[in-house]
């Protein structure tokens, strides 16, 4: 992990920052998605499929269990605006502790970011949709953790 | 002519003061002032003039609808039937006022066929579950298009599941348009429904519903048309159609959401059983049975949407104000001008060629995904829809994920489609 979570976030509120109009921020929002790796066509799979959004999107999860889990993930979309939140919401989650995936505010980021309007769960743009996927994905690493931690040592 | 009375008189007598301030003097619409009449065509969406194009989705209401639900709410409300004070008796007078509109403006033979539904879903349904359910066997067969909204397509599948009916789907080419050859193998004696619409409302096709009726009568079906997207654009004749049903939207005709039409031949509905069970669709309750009302009431169970029907009444009013033919003269020349300014567009292609169609411009673009197109086209405040409109089979027939669906109109001006092609250009900057 190179810049906490919380210096990411700041990272995105100064460039964010800096742009001008709707113009801009969506220029620069695409540019992001534009620089995401793109998934392997193997892994876009219905399991993988995020519905809610009005493209088709896949977020396939590395999970690499440990105290805490840490919590990673490849996704992308046939859109360019949603590549560019893709890119964003894996600055702020990406190879991050699960606690901190789930104590993470998304909401209050994108409001900073004027972004918050894509947040709601009536744009189709699968952005409430794979915040929702991700907080799932850690809750369950959470929980796998400390049913392994519960269970009695075998050697 | 002899108006039904009604409950907006300031309104109406307003409007027959100057019948032809809407027009100009060679009798043509006056857009500018029309436009005037819609108070939200006048808003700004993210600080730019709002360019309204998804009208089959839902149109925006003249003043007209919203002054007459604002009067009907203020002075008339009460619950309408068996009441006997005097609000009572103006709510139930006005509503079934609003039917006497609706029956005139398709040009049913009686009122009696006219049942108020909550829109053209539940129009369906109520067919599908009330005949379908009494009518439909093993073996029979139920006929739709590949290019309905879902809305005409789930409940057939559902009746269809329940009665071991089959359904069979007449084909599309590629340019959105019934191949009717394939009705010689698709229309047969097992046939016991077609149910049709009169126009996609992804691709603007408008059908031969005319000569499909006839052709399906000949082979003993029984014919419902959708007339949700053709209602608004063409206006309609069930008399002259002489379909078996129909069904369509109070909100696309300028009207209020939540109220819509089914239309029923009289001597069908009388044999169908209810659909929903409750209030006002009873002559007679016993714990031991009941007797039901004859239609219209035996299919409107519970307190109906009274407000919405008189709005429904103001809003046919409107519409015959301007006159369905020049509305439908008017729609032709936008979506001509708007056919021809897309085709300039390089990477643009249509999705939905039809020799006869209205008021849609469905398209996709080579440089950019119809989900980016309609997030930047929002910010330049154009309203468009983009996905796949509950059409899916659409979108699967012609191998495209979703489309952007510019909607026309008769409000609609020659500068707002240019808006929409210069906000393409700025799609396609951005893409």
């Amino acid at each position: 992990m190179t810049i906490t979570q919380h210096d990411a976030a700041e990272e995105l509120v100064e460039a964010f920052a800096l742009l001008g109009d709707w113009e801009e921020r969506y220029r620069f929002i695409i540019d992001l998605g534009r620089r995401l790796e793109p998934l392997d066509e193997s892994l876009k799979i219905e399991a993988h499929r995020v519905h809610g959004c009005q493209s088709t999107v896949y977020l396939v999860p590395r999970i690499q269990s440990g105290d805490p889990p840490i919590i990673d993930f490849q996704a992308q979309s046939d859109a360019a605006i949603v590549n560019g939140l893709i890119a964003i919401l894996r600055r702020i989650y990406a190879d991050r502790p699960a606690p901190e995936v789930l104590a993470f505010d998304a909401h209050g980021l994108l409001k900073r970011l004027g972004l918050d309007e894509h947040l709601s769960p009536t744009r189709r743009n699968g952005l409430h949709e794979m915040v929702k996927r991700i907080q799932s994905l850690a809750r369950r690493a959470m929980e796998s953790a400390a049913d392994a931690d519960a269970r009695p040592s075998s050697c | 002519m002899n108006k039904p009375p009604s409950i907006t008189p300031s309104i109406e007598a307003e409007r027959s003061a100057h019948p032809g301030e809407l027009f100009d003097d060679r009798g043509n619409l006056d857009i500018d002032r029309l436009r005037a009449d819609f108070p939200l065509l006048a808003r700004k969406v993210h600080g730019k003039p709002l360019v309204y194009l998804d009208n089959a989705a839902t149109t925006q209401k003249p003043l007209p609808v919203i002054e007459t639900l604002d009067r009907y709410y203020r002075m008339h409300n009460a619950n309408i039937h068996r009441g006997i004070h005097a609000v009572a008796e103006e709510a139930t007078e006005a509503f079934e006022t609003a039917r006497k509109r609706v029956a005139a403006f398709i040009n049913s033979p009686s009122e009696r066929s006219v049942i108020f539904t909550s829109g053209t879903t539940e129009s369906i349904n109520l067919v599908a579950r009330s005949w379908g359910g009494a009518n439909l066997k093993p073996g029979d067969e139920v006929l739709i298009s590949h290019m309905e909204h879902h809305s005409n397509i789930v409940p057939w599948q559902l009746i269809c599941a329940q009665t071991g009916a089959s359904l069979r789907v007449i084909p599309i080419d590629d340019h959105g348009q019934l191949v009717l050859d394939s009705l010689d193998d698709l229309l047969t004696e097992r046939t016991r429904l077609l149910a049709i619409t009169q126009m996609s409302n992804a691709l603007g096709t408008i059908n031969p519903v005319s000569s499909l009726i006839k052709r399906a009568h000949a082979a003993g079906a029984k014919v419902l048309i959708d007339a949700a997207q053709s209602v608004p654009h063409l206006g309609v004749d069930v008399q002259d159609l002489d379909c078996d049903f129909l069904a369509f939207s109070g909100h696309k005709v300028f009207g209020p959401t939540g109220i819509g039409v089914l239309y029923g031949r009289e001597a069908l509905l009388e044999s169908m059983p209810p659909f929903l069970g409750g209030g006002e669709m009873i002559k007679q309750v016993r714990l031991d049975g009941s007797e039901f009302n004859d239609p219209p009431y035996r299919f409107e169970a519970g307190t109906p949407n009274i407000a919405g029907a008189i709005g429904l009444g103001a809003a046919i009013d409107y519409v015959q104000s301007l006159g369905p033919e020049r509305i439908a003269q008017r729609e032709a020349a936008l979506l001509a001008w708007g056919t021809e300014a897309l085709g300039s567009v390089p990477g643009l292609r249509l999705i939905g060629t039809a020799a006869q169609k209205a008021a849609v411009l469905s398209f996709v673009l080579d440089f950019a995904h119809p989900l980016d197109a309609g997030m930047i086209l929002d910010r330049q405040g154009i309203a468009v829809r983009t996905g796949h409109h509950c059409a899916q089979p659409v979108m699967d027939r012609f191998k495209i994920p979703a489309t952007v669906r510019a909607s026309l109109a008769v409000y609609n001006t020659e500068r707002e489609i240019d808006s929409l092609v210069q906000g393409l250009e700025k799609v396609r900057d951005l893409s």
